[in-house]
């Protein structure tokens, strides 16, 4: 299934702008997740559903509202209106001869049609043209190493010198270690853009998907102007079960989840998200419209 | 030393901690306290002083060197606060045109339910965004162990230099064998494919200077004081623009 396929499944009446010109549709094939099958089983409930019923509640469980996990390509259809990918010939190898980091790469690949675990370009929500990154949880659970920092970088740095807003949709368990200190230093060299970019006084939101946690949450997945969080999102430094090892006692229910958060004052706003694509578009429109 | 061995040696009972870098190094060290948020986080210590007769801000993540003292300094595992203050402190230097020094020994910043609450992502985020911003020169030298997020909040500078025993790296080696091989006795080959001895991260640019350790010696005080004086009087010539876009360049080759 194609990424022009996807965007049918989730509006029934795709308006891309962009469709049809020369680099606005990537060529890769965009998903794994929903394949092409008439049912599919929720994750959470085990119920199954009406893959066409699952797609149309937005990867929505309809038996027990379980958010299904979104590839970053399907992320973007959803919330945008018009796309056109940047950045797609980024990608990088085992840098530091880690083993079997190299055939994981290729596996990884070859079975989800990805470089890496971010799909960056320019689009339009709302009428408002923007840059965007998206993660992909496909790719070892959008893990950072150097293609992704790369390419968040590049994003950040595109839309400075463009003077566009970037809309992230951040979705990580955090640097991966297989690339070691590189992986570290993409930390550092993302929060150096999305820092310049915040100098030229343009708008970044960055929306907090489950996961987001280490080393992404702790750089550029809380540098934004707006934190926005999906519903539910699991979002932290550590993770739940290393915190458990440390302190030796249960977490309480919620822990760490957008909720959770937004309560201790660290998410501007929770999103459904069915609503995702219109709450961009309002903050977008509102920062970003010409006067 | 295989990387193991050298694992081990950074955290060796007896290395000196940052509380002794300071008193070796800086004359006249006046502590200050305190995020003004939340409140002061002993695993941070941090203040001014002078360095080779000049005006600096020392920050160091201070592990604490018997069992009190540990406990104290919660092992050199800092919160949220400890990375508010270190900013603070920043912020101050870079408006008296202050250089700052950092001194960094940490497996990593704690996880608990409090620093979770406070924000620790947040803290650190910040931390890497705002000194990796600052307009006054950075120098952080890693005395120990370089643990992960914890450290690179306070290792965004113009130079990060290490002394020979420490590491520097994305997770520490118990972790990765443990996540990846579910396996903790596989430490040692973990230790080795992190990459994380000084001088596998001098090949990899992720530092600029190993320094002899010496048996941490006078002579060993002396001559780091005598370069990183030397290294901040060279930077301060420099417009506090290009070197923030220096920075940005040390960075942006990664």
């Amino acid at each position: 299934m194609n990424f022009e396929d996807l965007k049918k499944f989730f509006f029934k009446k795709p308006k891309n702008a962009l469709e049809g010109t020369e680099d606005s549709a990537p060529q890769k094939p965009a998903e794994a997740a929903i394949p092409d099958k008439l049912a599919e089983k929720c994750e959470k409930c085990g119920k199954i559903i009406l893959s066409d019923e699952m797609r149309e509640n937005f990867g929505v469980c309809p038996k027990c509202g379980h958010y299904k996990k979104l590839s970053a390509r399907e992320r973007i259809a959803m919330c945008t209106d018009t796309f056109c990918e940047l950045f797609s010939e980024e990608t990088g190898g085992n840098i530091l001869d880690f083993p079997g980091y190299g055939e994981k790469l290729e596996s990884l690949r070859e079975k989800t049609g990805e470089q890496d675990g971010a799909v960056c370009g320019e689009a339009e929500i709302g009428g408002v043209k923007c840059a965007v990154f998206s993660m992909d949880y496909r790719f070892m659970m959008g893990s950072m190493g150097h293609t992704v920092g790369e390419k968040i970088t590049k994003t950040f740095e595109y839309a400075t010198e463009k003077r566009l807003p970037v809309v992230g949709f951040v979705l990580s368990g955090g640097a991966r270690m297989q690339e070691g200190i590189v992986s570290l230093m993409q930390m550092a060299k993302t929060s150096a853009a999305v820092a310049k970019h915040s100098e030229a006084g343009l708008l970044y939101i960055s929306v907090l998907t489950d996961p987001t946690t280490g080393g992404v949450s702790a750089s550029f997945a809380f540098e934004s102007d707006i934190i926005m969080a999906e519903k539910g999102a699991l979002i932290g430094f550590a993770g739940p079960r290393v915190i458990e090892q440390t302190i030796r006692q249960k977490l309480p229910e919620g822990f760490q989840r957008s909720e959770f958060l937004q309560k201790k004052g660290f998410v501007d706003l929770i999103v459904e998200r069915r609503e995702m694509k219109e709450k961009l578009a309002a903050l977008l429109k509102l920062h970003c419209a010409e006067a | 030393m295989n990387a193991y061995d050298i694992v081990l040696k950074s955290r060796e009972k007896g290395r000196p901690t940052a509380a002794k870098y300071i008193k070796k190094l800086i004359d006249g060290f006046i502590e200050l306290h305190g995020d003004r948020r939340f409140s002061d986080d002993a695993a941070i210590i941090a203040g001014v002083g002078y360095l080779g007769g000049k005006p600096v801000t020392v920050i160091g993540i201070e592990k604490g060197e018997d069992t009190n003292s540990k406990i104290e300094h919660n092992f050199g595992c800092a919160h949220p606060e400890g990375y508010r203050k270190a900013v603070r402190l920043m912020k101050e230097a870079e408006k008296f045109h202050r250089p700052v020094l950092c001194l960094v020994d940490t497996s990593g910043a704690y996880c608990g339910i409090g620093a979770e609450e406070r924000g620790q992502s947040e803290a650190i985020a910040m931390s890497i965004l705002d000194m990796i911003r600052l307009k006054t020169p950075t120098l952080t030298v890693i005395i120990g162990e370089g643990g992960s997020g914890g450290a690179l909040g306070l290792s965004a500078a113009d130079e990060v230099w290490i002394t020979e025993a420490s590491t520097y790296s994305v997770i520490s080696p118990e972790g990765c064998a443990s996540i990846l091989w579910k396996d903790s006795a596989k430490v040692a080959q973990a230790s080795e494919c992190l990459k994380l001895t000084a001088q596998d991260l001098l090949s990899l640019h992720a530092v600029e200077r190993v320094i002899e350790e010496k048996g941490f010696s006078d002579e060993f005080f002396d001559g780091l004081k005598a370069d990183a004086a030397q290294f901040f009087a060279e930077k301060s010539k420099i417009p506090a623009d290009e070197l923030v876009e220096a920075r940005y360049k040390r960075f942006r080759k990664f």
